[in-house]
């Protein structure tokens, strides 16, 4: 990476306390962000989705989060008083969430949303607010953005609606994305427009973009670099590219088990987890 | 052993009107399997939906049906038609019974309808789909996902079926476990000589499981085609050509160049 | 010890063996869950020790709480009489664990009225939908509609004053928020993928609505009712109050306090210790209700 990386990750550990014991959702998660688009692929229960909770401080009342380093630009993120984490949530790392419906207010127009996460950050006038709203749904390329302006949430399509979420995520211009299964609940087609979209505007702000996703092949043709996470670690980073040369037996299985369009109809390769992964050093570097 | 023409089906009335199938025709062989490819809203689960008897009250259906030799009309099934056509759902989480053991939900299809051997009809279904007996007593909040789809898959065996239909069996799932319950499909479908009609978005999943498919959009057939025809990646009408180049995984060039279709 | 150790593991086994102990399973991993709810657990005590006083009022007590004692009249709390007695000398005490059992009474035929009632209705209206809904829905809206302690009066009016026509006229005014709960329930159970499934496995509508339907509606309506218990028993002790529930010498609290509200200023304690029974005995079953609802609550899917 030319510059100094964004965001630190160093040996990142989640657990939660529940009546039959201590689970460890994430355990010793390392990796360093700078402005490229990095994907975090697994299964469910791999513990991806936790990781990106925890750099925001989002984890579920009754986690405990700790590392050894979890910085954004030299801010400690796991001592950071209330003001402070409030200022970087949003202002410097944003979220995407998975569905557009339950992540917008539905009594409050999708306008005065985006324009309450821009003031929350910059102190404008309203009429400022306002024109910048504006242009940014229309760089989301959404057509009509004076009429999605008035519009309330469940008046938009699920399409439409991720790509209010990502107007409203970019407009305080933030340094890095998060994005937790941004488009899973989208038909192929519109998952690619959105993604398309998320893709033009991170390349024009240079942002880093934390990609969660279930898909493999998603992650492989839209990202820069790769983690695979398999029961709260890490065992596999790599180029995007070189995925198809993945050394580790669980990334290999994944990518053997997916049918294929040009396949044969044949008996699927069968993923078959060795418990040794779990308890296996790092995966290779 | 299918044969549905013209069917439509129309939901609400006035202004709330939804034409969500129209003209819709196919035809299927016995022991063949069978996809409705499309995306949300296309009709793809309607028809299905039409087929299995299930829109009485909600929709209106027309059009003719003939399915496992019985003649269909309205959303009246006969108890016969109910043994032989089953269905398998797409969510494990929704379409198990919370509070029914897996022993309550496989044997209730056989004292419907009213089979004998009852005790051993679940236990060989458990088995057929790769599960112990220890699995007979739980519920269902305390199996995984993919165990529940297996279970879905065998309460669908219980009855003897001839015709099956797969509602996005698997997108609910994790893609290694996709794999586990599609080979256990294609295995059923081999042993007991099963049709299977299969409803799914995923371009992959239809090209590995079936011979022919339909590519639906907006409630009406686009194109119908051969598998091979879709292995080739050389489907004829752009629609689905776009449907395919999505499939593919992203690719910026090409996603400028998508079209709107309605 | 031993014993104990392998019933706990039998009921903790990851593997049932048989239905029943699926079911035990079921049970007692809800009463774990309920037990840590120190709130709920005093709900549960306060009912299991009114459920005690009604099964040993002839151990406990000295006298059946009728008999009056003219000598004795309005005397003081007292290690004799520990609540006092009333204007006629009995022993207060006594008629309050005596009066327990009626509480039951009460308590236990409004249950057996209104939950069969309200879930019939609920889950067919919920179900079914359509005119059948609306027709049965517009009949539960007229019930809900009067005050309930208005109608009761009226239906007593009708009925003649006594327990048993108290508590039907508590019945009839109860089951309407119980059918609408249940219909509530019924319409996001029937777009379930399970009842979808059940229609494809041939289950006709009646084994539907008893087997997949109801099972799932009553949980709610038997938390609601908990809730609503304490509503019940103050509606029953306002009509003993007015005269229109259990007759005298029944020892009846609501009947207890209104005969001893004209001694409140001088001899307190007439009036005011079946007060405090019907306000604990009212706590204990909505504290009882809370713990359920958290224990039903579908989440946690037991």
């Amino acid at each position: 990476m030319p510059q100094a990386p964004l965001l630190r990750v160093e040996d990142l550990q989640v657990s939660y306390n529940t009546p039959t014991g201590l689970v460890q959702a994430v355990s010793g998660v390392s990796f360093e962000l700078g402005r490229e688009k990095l994907g975090i692929v697994g299964e469910s229960g791999s513990g991806k989705s936790q990781t990106g909770r925890a750099i925001l401080g989002l984890t579920a009342p009754g986690g405990r989060v700790r590392a050894r380093r979890l910085e954004f630009d030299d801010v400690d993120l796991l001592r950071a008083d209330a003001r402070s984490m409030r200022r970087i949530r949003g202002g410097c790392i944003s979220m995407i969430m998975q569905d557009p419906k339950y992540s917008l207010n539905p009594v409050m127009t999708i306008g005065a949303q985006i324009e309450e996460a821009f003031l929350v950050h910059r102190k404008t006038s309203t009429s400022e607010a306002r024109r910048r709203t504006l242009d940014m749904l229309s760089a989301v390329k959404i057509r009509a953005p004076e009429r999605v302006y008035k519009a309330y949430p469940h008046e938009v399509s699920g399409g439409m609606g991720q790509r209010v979420m990502i107007a409203m995520m970019m407009i305080p211009e933030p340094d890095i994305i998060i994005a937790d299964e941004p488009t899973s609940a989208l038909d192929v087609t519109v998952q690619l427009q959105v993604l398309a979209v998320l893709d033009d505007m991170l390349s024009e702000h240079r942002m880093g973009l934390i990609f969660i996703s279930h898909d493999l092949n998603l992650v492989a043709s839209f990202c820069d670099r790769i983690l695979v996470m398999y029961g709260g670690k890490v065992v596999e980073e790599c180029a995007a590219a070189e995925l198809e040369q993945a050394r580790h037996p669980y990334t290999r299985g994944l990518l053997n088990c997916l049918p294929s369009l040009d396949g044969e109809q044949g008996e699927l390769p069968v993923l078959r987890r060795d418990p040794a992964w779990l308890t296996a050093a790092e995966g290779a570097q | 052993m299918i044969d549905i023409r013209a069917l439509d089906v129309v939901f609400g009335h006035g202004s709330k009107l939804h034409h969500a199938v129209c003209d819709f025709s196919m035809r299927i062989e016995r022991g063949q399997s069978y996809g409705l490819v499309g995306e949300s809203g296309s009709g793809k689960t309607t028809v299905l939906r039409a087929l299995a008897g299930l829109l009485d009250r909600i929709a209106r259906v027309s059009g003719e049906m003939t399915a496992a030799r019985e003649s269909l009309s309205g959303s009246r099934r006969s108890r016969e038609f109910r043994r032989r056509v089953q269905m398998v759902f797409q969510d494990p989480y929704g379409s198990l019974h919370p509070r029914h053991t897996v022993d309550t939900i496989l044997s209730e299809p056989a004292r419907v309808h009213r089979l004998d051997r009852i005790e051993d009809r679940v236990v060989q279904a458990l088995e057929e789909v790769g599960l112990d007996a220890s699995f007979r007593f739980r519920y269902p909040h305390q199996i995984s996902g993919g165990q529940r789809q297996r279970i879905s898959v065998a309460r669908a065996l219980i009855t003897e079926p001839e015709i099956v239909l797969l509602d996005e069996p698997t997108s609910a799932l994790d893609v290694s476990v996709q794999a586990e319950v599609l080979n256990l499909l294609m295995r059923l479908k081999r042993d007991h000589g099963l049709t299977y009609v299969l409803v799914s978005h995923n371009l992959a999943v239809v090209a590995h499981m079936c011979e022919a498919l339909s590519v639906m959009q907006n409630g009406s057939v686009v194109e119908t085609m051969d598998v091979q025809q879709l292995r080739n990646h050389a489907p004829s009408m752009p629609y689905t050509r776009q449907l395919l180049t999505a499939s593919l995984g992203y690719n910026r060039a090409a996603i400028d160049a998508f079209e709107e279709f309605s | 010890m031993t014993l104990a150790v392998n019933l706990r593991g039998w009921l903790l086994a990851d593997i049932p063996r048989s239905k029943s102990q699926a079911r035990c399973q079921r049970f007692y991993i809800g009463w774990l869950e309920f037990q840590r709810n120190p709130v709920a657990m005093i709900g549960l005590v306060i009912i299991l020790g009114l459920i005690a006083a009604a099964a040993l009022a002839p151990w406990i007590t000295s006298s059946n709480g009728l008999e009056p004692d003219l000598v004795n009249r309005l005397q003081a709390p007292s290690a004799e009489h520990w609540f006092g007695t009333d204007q006629l000398g009995r022993d207060i005490f006594d008629r309050i664990i005596w009066g327990s059992r009626i509480t039951l009474y009460i308590v236990g035929l409004v249950t057996i009225i209104v939950v069969p009632i309200g879930l019939v209705i609920g889950v067919i209206a919920g179900y079914l939908g359509g005119l059948v809904d609306s027709v049965l829905m517009r009949l539960t809206d007229i019930f809900l509609a009067f005050p309930r302690l208005i109608l009761a009066m009226a239906f007593v009016a009708v009925l003649g004053p006594g327990l048993e026509n108290a508590v039907l006229a508590i019945a009839l005014t109860t089951w309407s928020p119980f059918a609408r709960i249940a219909r509530a329930e019924a319409l996001t159970i029937r777009n379930s993928e399970f009842i979808l499934a059940a229609q494809v496995q041939g289950v006709s509508t009646v084994g539907i609505l008893t087997r997949h339907v109801t099972p799932l509606c009553a949980s709610s309506v038997i938390v609601r009712l908990t809730l609503d218990m304490a509503g019940i028993i103050l509606t029953a002790a306002g009509l003993g109050f007015l005269g229109l529930g259990a007759q005298p010498p029944t020892p009846e609290w609501g009947a207890m306090i209104s005969l001893g509200r004209q001694y409140l200023i001088d001899q307190w304690w007439v009036p005011t210790v079946p007060g405090i029974a019907i306000l604990v005995v009212s706590l204990g079953f909505n504290l009882l209700g809370d713990g359920l609802r958290d224990v039903f609550d579908p989440k946690s899917g037991g």
